[in-house]
């Protein structure tokens, strides 16, 4: 296998204008859902078999009294040793495909015969969802077939501001600690979430947690 | 977030802390209709600390310029007047001039009745603590602003202003903007690259309907609309060519009556002679004085003094301010054409909330339109490029482009004008009407040839011959003889005789390097990329800043932009012409004559504020708004039943009204439903929890809404005084989906700018309550 492919997605970049997450649904043709505002920017309020990548919003107040307000685009990391797939794959053969070149890991039509809490309850990121009709799990394909048509994924072409970036896993790598790096300048606290492990590496500024419970594992 | 990497710092002031703060070098936070407050003593700041840039400042701005003696403020108000007209007689906000008539200056800016020193006079009441009382920013927020913004006033660094509805949507919108000129007058950050005050248009050709004439006020190309008193061309003509003794002056505008003309010859054609005044009689003309602004139309709508209303692709129901009163002003029409690509709350409005179509006469017609991106046409951006785009697919069903509507009505009213005479048909039937193809259908590019103009006879220029029906080159080229047509002067050079349709153009060369690309598009105007660029070179005609040079004097000629005209710089005493070509007297006026609420920006409280008095002067409003006095258009200013400030806004995932946005399910599921942002503070106040229903109040209407209590909205202590202020958008109407709740204009007042008429959407005073 090849070091195949990475996203990195830098929130210090990131206005949450939701391109990203419109552009997931168009291209792979997801419903909008039945929505309620309760009270914050965000949403769908969370994953579903219709929503693979979702803008996260959390807001609090700093030391100083002001504002924060930070922005995570979360989405499956297609983990280099991907949890999932093991659980998966104790139950029924083929209902994950890891694909050779990308590193992609792709949910396929057997894992409706798998228990799905145990799959969610695997996956460190709380990432898989299933479709509550078909009972199949759903979740982001990193747009394999895209991919495989020498495009890039739909969410990274839609940001307008450069916060995502899709490439071959070692120049991915080399930005992220460059970017760090250069972070670290203004934000002590900047760091890559979790990149010996994952395929989408995340960018912070600040404490992952303050960003998302699952952010990082 | 590029300019951000190369080391450009951002920061952003607005009441809430957004998406845009959380990307900003830095944020702070000012009450609502404040604006003038916070940057007169940015305006303080910079000429007490010597921040700006003075060469700049004395030979290319009024700076120098001394006043006419009778000119005086005192009180919040200036010289001149009139409480029972609530305007101004303008007489001495003028120069004092020379025996050649031409205005007096002192440029060591020493003179006390020179404009640099009345400038500092004025801003100098506008101290951090009384801003900070004022706006509520705190004292240490405005330094910061101040000394980071006027770091820019220097040769080699540039700032830009980004302003939208935000500035302009106040009943001193106008003079908001004003103040933001001065500033980067004084800063030397007009005329040069990365400099400018620069509008960000909600919608992607809003420049392209101002260029147009959209507005009451104007005609095409910024040519004043006539009015009943000017009875002749040559009356006009004399009323709006602006004149000026001093010969190196420029004075661009002196050829108004080229444009003019040539306007006149393209809308009547060989009907239009010197013997007929070029048809100008034939030009619809406002009465003197009258007010044809929107607030203004929806109460005479409301009064039944107007029938019928075309709206195009337009949410009026939902967009004007004080909706109860334009939705019951609809139902006084007899006629409504409404001309969209869905439905929406103005077409619909007949069986909105509260109505009962019984009892409605009103006819509405809706007409299905192309979308945008279904037509081939320009659009132009505010920085003035115009881009020709094409059709990404056809409309559906029976929708046509919005000018194929226009023709075939017009071509009907010609019929029938034709056919039944009328008391003054001339203006129908005398109008050139030749805009469609060979099969009958609306023609954009001969529109665009059209506006661009033609040669209608055979005329020659220093030696140069251009035949009959040739295309005009560019606008130095048009007549006042009728011997030209232009549909709109700036436009003139976007379309040449050999057929290439400089719009259309796609080359991404950069020769500058500055981000110029010249043959991206065509930009107005004569593909000049920014204008005034001779004010950011010195006399000699070297650029201020060496290492970005828009423009230089190399060797007898002007290299790089296409410069503010040809003329030598001006350290040539004899040619050389000021850089600020279409001001009349060649500079830029920090000392500005032309608005109707004052030569300098003065801060007043919006119509409804939180305050018995405004802290700089005892004029509490702004002196020259019109008040609409009926039932439905009631006010309260510092009302205890209304405590809280209310600004209005839209958000990233809906379009202005939401009335295409909403019916978008990837959109509506991201923002589904109206919602009010609250402090934390006031939320524990009122007993409000993050998510609960409230019910938001003012003195003209109510709405329900869901309640977002935030950190990101911060109470403002303005002195002694704590006021809080809450926000909602204007996203939301009653038709689709149905759970989205309604506009937050069913709260706004009917109140607008003094100069411009434009709602003051984003100051007024409401109550909310727990549901």
């Amino acid at each position: 296998m090849s070091n195949g492919k990475s996203i990195l997605i830098d929130t210090s970049l990131c206005t949450a204008c939701r391109g990203c997450q419109v552009a997931c649904k168009q291209w792979n043709n997801l419903p909008g859902t039945k929505t309620k505002q309760i009270g914050t920017y965000q949403n769908p309020q969370d994953f579903s078999a219709s929503t693979w990548k979702l803008v996260r919003f959390a807001e609090g107040k700093n030391g100083n009294g002001k504002p924060y307000w930070y922005f995570f685009s979360d989405m499956c990391r297609h983990c280099m040793e991907p949890p999932c797939a093991d659980t998966i794959q104790g139950f029924v053969k083929d209902g994950v495909i890891r694909d050779e070149t990308t590193g992609a890991v792709v949910y396929t039509g057997k894992t409706k015969t798998v228990p799905f809490e145990k799959v969610r309850a695997s996956c460190p990121y709380d990432i898989p969802r299933q479709n509550l009709k078909t009972k199949v799990m759903a979740k982001c394909t990193m747009c394999i077939d895209r991919i495989k048509n020498d495009r890039i994924p739909a969410c990274v072409q839609s940001c307008p501001t450069g916060a995502m970036v899709f490439g071959d896993r070692q120049e991915i790598l080399e930005k992220v600690e460059k970017r760090v790096a250069e972070l670290k300048k203004n934000y002590p606290k900047a760091m890559a979430i979790n990149p010996d492990d994952v395929r989408v590496i995340f960018i912070v500024t600040d404490e992952p947690e303050k960003y998302w419970k699952h952010a990082a594992v | 977030m590029k300019a951000k990497a190369r080391g450009a710092k951002i920061i952003h002031v607005d009441p809430r802390f957004t998406r845009t703060s959380a990307r900003a070098d830095f944020h702070t936070s000012l009450r609502s209709g404040t604006d003038i407050a916070f940057l007169g003593g940015m305006i303080k700041y910079i000429l007490e600390n010597e921040r700006y840039f003075k060469d700049y400042v004395t030979n290319y701005t009024n700076a120098p310029f001394i006043v006419d003696e009778r000119f005086d403020f005192n009180d919040g108000l200036f010289s001149g007047y009139d409480p029972a007209t609530r305007k101004y007689d303008k007489s001495t906000w003028t120069f004092k001039k020379d025996a050649n008539g031409i205005p007096e200056k002192d440029f060591t800016l020493q003179n006390p009745r020179c404009v640099f020193q009345l400038l500092k006079k004025h801003y100098s009441r506008y101290d951090l603590e009384k801003v900070s009382s004022i706006t509520g920013t705190p004292v240490e927020d405005l330094k910061t602003v101040y000394e980071m913004y006027s770091s820019t006033g220097v040769k080699d660094k540039a700032g830009t202003v980004m302003y939208a509805l935000g500035q302009t949507q106040h009943t001193i919108g106008v003079q908001n903007i004003r103040t933001l000129c001065i500033i980067q007058l004084l800063l030397g950050n007009i005329g040069i690259c990365g400099g400018g005050v620069n509008a960000m248009r909600g919608e992607p050709n809003v420049q392209g309907s101002t260029d147009f004439a959209i507005l009451s006020h104007i005609i095409p190309g910024y040519l004043a609309a006539p009015v009943a008193s000017l009875q002749t061309v040559d009356e006009y003509l004399k009323r709006f060519t602006p004149k000026s003794a001093d010969p190196r002056s420029a004075n661009w505008w002196q050829n108004y009556p080229k444009y003019m003309v040539s306007l006149l010859k393209a809308w009547y054609d060989d009907k239009a002679t010197k013997e007929n005044d070029f048809g100008y009689s034939w030009v619809p003309k406002l009465d003197d004085g009258q007010d044809c602004t929107i607030l203004n139309m929806i109460d005479n709508m409301f009064e039944k003094k107007i029938k019928g209303l075309i709206t195009i692709a337009q949410n009026p129901a939902v967009s004007l301010p004080n909706a109860n009163k334009v939705r019951e002003a609809f139902t006084h029409l007899d006629w409504l054409v409404h001309v969209n690509i869905f439905d929406n709350e103005t077409a619909s409005f007949w069986k909105g909330p509260g109505l009962n179509p019984k009892k409605i006469k009103t006819e509405v017609f809706l007409l299905p339109a192309a979308a945008s991106v279904e037509k081939q046409g320009s659009q132009a951006n505010s920085g003035r490029w115009i881009q020709w785009k094409y059709e990404a697919a056809k409309a559906p069903g029976d929708a046509i482009y919005t000018g194929d509507i226009v023709i075939r009505i017009i071509a009907k009213l010609k019929e029938l004008y034709k056919k039944e005479g009328g008391s003054f048909p001339e203006p129908i039937l005398n109008l050139k009407w030749d805009y469609s193809d060979e099969k009958g259908r609306f023609d954009p590019l001969k529109v665009a040839k059209t506006v661009n103009g033609y040669f209608l006879e055979d005329v020659t220029i220093s030696d140069k011959t251009y035949k009959k029906g040739e295309l005009v080159p560019g606008f130095a080229l048009l007549q006042a003889d009728g011997k030209t047509s232009s549909g709109c002067w700036i436009s003139c050079g976007g379309f040449s005789q050999d057929g290439t349709n400089l719009m259309a153009r796609r080359k991404k060369d950069d020769p500058t390097g500055l981000g110029l690309y010249p043959q991206w598009s065509w930009a107005w105007p004569v593909n000049r990329r920014i204008i005034y660029n001779r004010a950011s070179v010195d006399l000699n005609g070297q650029p201020y800043n060496p290492k970005r040079p828009l423009v230089a004097w190399v060797d007898g000629k002007w290299v790089g932009d296409v410069p503010d005209g040809p003329w030598p710089p001006m350290a040539d005493t004899k040619n050389g012409k000021y850089p600020f070509i279409m001001k009349p007297d060649g500079v830029s006026s920090l000392f500005g004559p032309g608005l109707g609420d004052g030569p300098f920006p003065e801060h007043y409280e919006p119509l409804e504020g939180p305050l018995p008095r405004n802290l700089m002067s005892p004029q509490l409003n702004s002196p020259i708004i019109k008040i609409f006095s009926k039932e439905c258009d009631k006010y309260s200013g510092c009302d205890p039943r209304y405590p809280f400030v209310m600004t209005t806004y839209t958000s990233t995932e809906h379009w202005c009204t939401g009335g295409i946005t909403r019916w978008q399910s990837w959109l509506t599921e991201a923002q589904p439903q109206v919602y009010v942002e609250i402090s934390e503070e006031l939320a524990q106040i009122k007993g409000i929890k993050n998510g609960e229903k409230v019910k938001v109040e003012s003195a003209r209407g109510s709405l329900m809404c869901v309640a977002m209590v935030t950190p990101r909205f911060r109470p403002f202590k303005c002195g002694d005084q704590v006021i809080h202020q809450v926000g909602m958008t204007f996203n939301y109407g009653w038709l689709f989906p149905k759970d989205c709740g309604d506009t937050a204009n069913l709260l706004t007042p009917t109140v607008g700018d003094g100069n411009s008429g434009t709602p003051e959407y984003k100051a007024f005073m409401v109550n909310l309550r727990k549901v």
